[in-house]
């Protein structure tokens, strides 16, 4: 079987100001707390996932959101 | 405080190596009853075994990793490891030794800076060739003014002597609950404000003016100390296998002579509030960990092993060697709302989750403990506690969650007494943790 890579989802909880973006472009791993800052419902991101999560990284208007490549799941 | 020795470890044989045998880091207050001066710290030392030239003590390092150190700031995190990964890194490092003890139950760095200030100065000098530093700085709580003063003259007095390679910055930081956190320390040293910082770097990776930095706390360099001088088999004669050592623990609550005390890792928990004289009255439970602890109920939990195996398998950690023993007639849930009340208040405010969660939580232990709890309370607050855990830059709301998760389950009768009929009698009584001002820091008072 090939090798599978994956990514995973960080954020910089200093620099979030929970506007939300993230989960409206990422609902499949991203929701909300009642104040509006993301909860992360699973850090790894599978290939199938990864075009909506690139979109929603960069839609993050203060950079919090980052994808890493992770080379194990752990 | 320290009326008496400690029970537990006066116990113990001496087997005619050298070295302390029972306690260790508090074997020259236990003899001579005084704090160590540096006259009485070399007599009883001699000057720290700094190793030939300027060459990193690599054999220093293979020792603690041997002796099975861990850190005695919270984590209990091999300190072995940590050295290495400092000494690789590619410039110069940094050591950062933590003495801030934010921890408002907890009295143990404190009193070894009082009773032993040399080991612990020893113990960073040594670290500092260990991992070949080029700087140590020594952070103090700003609060406590006359510790400063007495380490500054400590240091003076090293640096008369000859003792230390790389002479040892005394700061005095803002003493907020997270301002001891490593990144703050870091963030201060590098001049700005005593609040964590974002990680991915850590400070052993890049800390402070952007090199590695070991942090490490004051008891555990005080350990490392006493490794140098009589190696990892000394080290690990008393203790458990798994857990070797000694380590202090601050007693409080409901035990007759509360204070300070050094135990054997591996100590079950009944015997070491024994130490203090046995409870004073009968104890319902025991905070073990301190405010970021756990709450365990009283019968199980004094036969649990003082280690962080032992004690994860019952839900708790070893924390900061905190164990408050909760009296039969106080309130856990009036003692638990109001240490995250404390906590809310002394979050730095950076993260959302943190900012409104923290103080959401306490709001609803608030109403649980001494208000009209509505119908929705108690699911609201395992939601809301339960979000919590790694959604801050540092582990600050972690704490506070483990604390109301493991009161809602160890005070279950209260919780739905308080639910059905209201607060109870005791919920009025004198608080049993101690508390210091739990004003929120000002802006300014961060720096
Ligand atoms: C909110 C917070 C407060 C902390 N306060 C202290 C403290 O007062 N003293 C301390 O030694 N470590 C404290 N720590 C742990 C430090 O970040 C760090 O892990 C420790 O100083 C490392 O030393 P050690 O490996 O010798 O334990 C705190 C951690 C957190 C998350
Ligand atoms: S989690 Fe809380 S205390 Fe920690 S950095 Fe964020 S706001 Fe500050």
């Amino acid at each position: 079987m090939a090798m599978t890579r994956t990514h995973r989802l960080g954020i910089d909880r200093i620099a979030c100001d929970g506007r939300g973006l993230c989960a409206e472009l990422l609902p499949e791993l991203i929701d909300l707390d009642e104040w509006g800052y993301p909860i992360i419902r699973d850090t790894i991101v599978g290939d199938d996932l990864l075009t909506h999560a690139r979109r929603a990284v960069a839609a993050c208007p203060v950079l919090a959101l980052r994808l890493d490549r992770a080379t194990d799941r752990q | 405080m320290n009326e008496r020795p400690d029970a537990v470890l006066t116990g113990q044989a001496q087997d005619g190596r050298s070295g302390p045998h029972g306690a260790r880091l508090l074997h020259g207050w236990y003899s001579t009853g005084g704090r160590a001066d540096l006259a009485e710290h070399l007599h009883r030392y001699g000057p720290p075994p700094l190793p030939p030239g300027h060459h990193p003590a690599t054999l220093l390092i293979k020792a603690v990793e041997e002796a099975g150190l861990t850190g005695r700031g919270g984590a209990a995190f091999p300190t072995g490891r940590k050295l290495r990964s400092v000494s690789e890194g590619r410039r110069p490092a940094v050591v950062v030794v933590n003495g801030m003890e934010s921890e408002p139950a907890s009295r143990k760095d404190e009193v070894l800076l009082d009773l032993a200030p040399h080991l612990v100065l020893d113990g960073a000098t040594l670290a500092a060739a260990a991992v070949g530093a080029e700087a140590v700085h020594l952070c103090l709580p700003r609060t406590r003014a006359d510790q400063v003063r007495r380490l500054t003259a400590a240091i003076e007095e090293r640096g008369r002597a000859g003792l230390d390679r790389i002479p040892v910055q005394v700061h005095a930081l803002p003493h907020h609950y997270v301002s001891s956190e490593e990144t703050s320390l870091v963030r201060w040293l590098n001049g700005g404000e005593a609040r964590p910082m974002a990680t991915p770097p850590r400070p052993f990776e890049k800390g402070v003016d952007g090199r590695p930095t070991l942090v490490d706390n004051v008891e555990t360099l005080a350990h490392l100390a006493l490794i140098a001088r009589y190696g990892a088999e000394w080290f690990r004669s008393t203790g458990r296998p798994d857990a070797p050592g000694t380590t202090l623990v601050t007693l409080s609550g409901a035990v007759r002579v509360p204070g300070v005390y050094e135990i054997p890792l591996g100590t079950p928990l009944g015997s070491i509030l024994g130490t203090a004289g046995g409870a004073a009255e009968p104890v319902q439970a025991i905070l073990v960990g301190g405010f970021f602890g756990s709450w365990l109920p009283a019968a199980p939990a004094a036969a649990v092993p003082f280690t962080k195996t032992d004690l994860a398998a019952a839900g708790a950690g070893p924390g900061a060697g905190v164990l408050v023993a909760l009296p039969q007639d106080a309130c856990g849930l009036a003692e638990t709302a109001r240490v995250l009340d404390y906590l809310a208040a002394q979050s730095a405010r950076q993260c959302g989750p943190c900012r409104f969660g923290l103080p959401a939580v306490a709001d609803d232990l608030i109403q649980l403990a001494w208000g009209r709890p509505d119908s929705a309370l108690i699911e609201r607050l395992h939601r809301r506690t339960g979000q919590l855990p790694g959604r801050g830059a540092c582990r600050h709301p972690d704490g506070a969650a483990r604390l109301a998760t493991t009161a809602l389950h160890t005070f279950a009768d209260d919780v739905h007494h308080h639910l059905n009929g209201g607060p109870c009698a005791a919920a009025g009584r004198q608080p049993v943790l101690p508390f210091p001002d739990a004003q929120a820091p000002q802006d300014e008072g961060w720096r």
